[in-house]
């Protein structure tokens, strides 16, 4: 028996190989020319990511001027938590050194993102206090020192 | 002052309850991620209906055979534009295709779709309808006359032998697709079924779960196009053919149902940590979605239904009717059993303590009107495949 080869098979291999020489043809092409600087990703995307505006600087920027809150905040149970979970962004701050540029806190509802009561939240991971019943009409700060806690002001 | 994105906050912390971690207040997976597993179902579905037409040869499904293909493959080229229209930057969606990391599963999903649609869909229509192609490349003037060459890459032998070979070729690449049809539905479900960090994911049974109700899905649409299409080319829709796409659908309904069924109650009976959160979840905000949508609605009710047609042989009108109801059912809640998985998957924190909440935008490219675009267009390839390659004026077959 004569070998036969159905003409739609080698006209498919033909339709097959012209599409996967494409792929790679157009695969060369394609593949950010940075690709595999590093790794498995293309290189230039670090300068990417650097090139967004900075809105955080990090607590260790603040302790260039600040060094005396640090040192007040490490003795007391707010020593874990960093500035800026309370105060914000602050680069802009760290830049110009002015007040303006950070945020304040103050207010009862500040202290009571962490520490109203929540039955989801567990007792052990933070002290939480019924915010209608604790001192009521009073400000928080006005007895805590909000960098050191028991520091009480009576 | 109080800086913008405290007062963000507070809005934003209005829609959680309870304990949620930070990154999980916002849904990253919305609607088009639940169209994307339905869409590539209904693929597989309607791929496997044809492929028993043709491996079981079951006469009767013939008149659906064709359909079965061309709306297989009308929602296959739309599977993955609501993915791509879920990136924040689509222009760089083929970049998964030309640098794919093995241990990447989306990146490996991208070329188990290229070779279901390359090697499986389009060479199956192809080898069906080449023999008509080269016919119509004959009878038909003007551009057609090149399209229709063009379209079968120029073989143009009609003799016995080589329609014999379109035959044997076509039905091979139906024994190697219908793996292939389980490969690509059983991999939406492995994506999900894979993340290990998400309880109500993580489960391998996760790709057959979703690979039956695919069937499911797939095997409705294909009931429901062709009874449609009946009525727009204004011939008799033939009960037979609903009766046995009833029967197949009623089969692979139950499985589905026993198979979501076993799921749950392993996971009842399992208990593990997570399991008061997922309690919660379902008796809360997946009520709806869960219970009265894809159970009562999308299961239940189609299963009573199919099961009363089994025996009736009653009113003829009143049998398609219902037919019809039962095809829409299904696919109401095949689409929520994928809602489920993905919003529901999403709702609760990892924390096991909390629950964040979605609402969907109506516009935007996340929104209801993009996702709603995605499963209209299918229907519009499907009209213009059926004009392109009518199943209706093929070449008569010679055995
Ligand atoms: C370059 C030095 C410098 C750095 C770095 C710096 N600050 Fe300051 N900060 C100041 C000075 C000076 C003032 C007092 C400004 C005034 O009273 O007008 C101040 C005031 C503040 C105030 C009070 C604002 C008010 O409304 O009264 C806060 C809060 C503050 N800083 C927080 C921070 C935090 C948080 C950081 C780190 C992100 C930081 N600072 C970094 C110099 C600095
Ligand atoms: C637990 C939240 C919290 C943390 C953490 C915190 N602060 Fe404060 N900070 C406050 C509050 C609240 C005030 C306002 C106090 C008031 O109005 O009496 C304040 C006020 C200030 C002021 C204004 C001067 C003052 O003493 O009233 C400065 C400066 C300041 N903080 C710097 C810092 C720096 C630097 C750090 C990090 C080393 C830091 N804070 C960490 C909550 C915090
Ligand atoms: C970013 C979240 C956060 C904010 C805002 C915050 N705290 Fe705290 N606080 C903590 C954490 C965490 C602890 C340490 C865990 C603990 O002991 O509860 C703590 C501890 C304390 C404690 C000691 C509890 C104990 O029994 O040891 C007091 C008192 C306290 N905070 C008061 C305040 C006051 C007053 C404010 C508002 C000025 C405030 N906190 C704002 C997170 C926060
Ligand atoms: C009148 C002064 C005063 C005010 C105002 C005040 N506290 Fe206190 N707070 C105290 C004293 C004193 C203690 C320690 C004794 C105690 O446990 O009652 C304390 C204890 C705490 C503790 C530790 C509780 C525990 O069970 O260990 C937390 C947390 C706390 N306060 C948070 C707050 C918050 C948040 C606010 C604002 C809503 C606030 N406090 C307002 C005086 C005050």
């Amino acid at each position: 028996m004569k070998f036969y080869l159905p003409p739609q098979i080698s006209r498919l291999a033909i339709a097959f190989a012209v599409f996967i020489t494409l792929f790679l043809v157009a695969r060369h092409f394609l593949v950010p020319e940075t690709f595999g600087q590093y790794g498995h990703y293309r290189g230039a995307s670090l300068d990417d990511n650097a090139m967004p505006v900075i809105h955080f600087s990090g607590q260790q920027a603040c302790l260039d001027c600040h060094q005396d809150i640090e040192d007040l905040k490490l003795q007391g149970p707010h020593k874990g938590i960093h500035c800026e979970t309370c105060h914000g962004p602050g680069q802009a701050h760290v830049v110009s050194g002015e007040a303006k540029d950070i945020f304040k806190p103050s207010g009862r509802e500040f202290c009571g993102n962490c520490h109203s009561s929540n039955a989801a939240k567990k007792k052990e991971t933070i002290h939480q206090v019924n915010m209608s019943t604790k001192n009521p009409g009073k400000n928080c700060t006005e007895c805590h020192n909000p960098h050191q806690p028991w520091k009480v002001k009576k | 002052m109080e800086p913008q994105h405290y007062k963000d906050l507070y809005d934003i912390l209005a829609h959680a309850q309870g304990y949620i971690f930070p990154n999980e207040i916002d849904l990253q997976w919305g609607i088009l991620i639940v169209v994307y597993p339905f869409i590539t179902g209904l693929v597989a579905g309607a791929f496997i209906l044809a492929s028993l037409e043709r491996v079981f040869k079951v006469t009767i499904l013939k008149a659906t055979y064709q359909i079965a293909l061309l709306t297989a493959l009308s929602f296959l080229l739309v599977a993955t534009l609501p993915l791509i229209s879920h990136l924040s930057q689509p222009q760089r969606a083929y970049e998964i295709m030309i640098t794919p990391h093995s241990s990447s599963a989306m990146a490996i999903f991208g070329f188990v779709y290229l070779w279901y649609l390359m090697v499986v869909l389009l060479l199956e229509i192809w080898f069906d309808y080449r023999h008509s192609m080269v016919l119509w490349s004959q009878e038909k003037k003007g551009v057609m006359k090149w399209v229709y060459k063009i379209l079968c890459l120029g073989v143009t032998d009609i003799s016995p032998r080589t329609l014999s070979w379109d035959k044997k070729l076509g039905y091979i690449i139906t024994i190697i697709g219908i793996p292939s049809a389980f490969i690509l539905h059983g991999y939406v479900g492995f994506i999900f079924g894979s993340i290990k960090a998400n309880p109500w994911w993580s489960t391998p049974l996760m790709p057959i779960i979703f690979l039956f109700s695919a069937m499911v899905s797939g095997i409705s649409l294909v009931l429901l196009v062709y009874m449609v299409i009946s009525r727009i080319r204004k011939i008799a829709i033939d009960l037979s053919v609903l009766d046995s796409i009833g029967k197949y659908l009623f089969f692979v309904l139950i499985l589905d149902f026993t198979l979501e069924g076993l799921d749950q109650i392993h996971r009842i009976y399992e208990a593990n940590e997570s399991f008061e959160i997922l309690k919660l979840l379902v008796s809360g905000k997946l009520y709806l979605t869960l219970f009265v949508s894809q159970g009562l609605i999308g299961t239940i009710i189609p299963l009573i239904t199919l099961a009363f047609l089994q025996f009736y042989r009653g009113r003829i009108k009143l049998r398609k009717t219902l037919y019809f109801i039962v095809g829409m059912l299904v696919l109401v809640g095949v689409y929520s059993m994928r809602w489920n998985v993905v919003i529901g998957g999403q709702l609760f924190s990892k924390s096991f303590s909390g629950f964040t909440s979605f609402k969907v935008g109506l516009i935007g490219l996340d929104g209801t009107l993009m996702a709603a675009f995605w499963l209209i267009l299918p229907f519009g390839i499907l009209a213009f495949l059926l004009w392109l390659l009518p199943p209706w004026k093929m070449a008569p077959e010679e055995d």
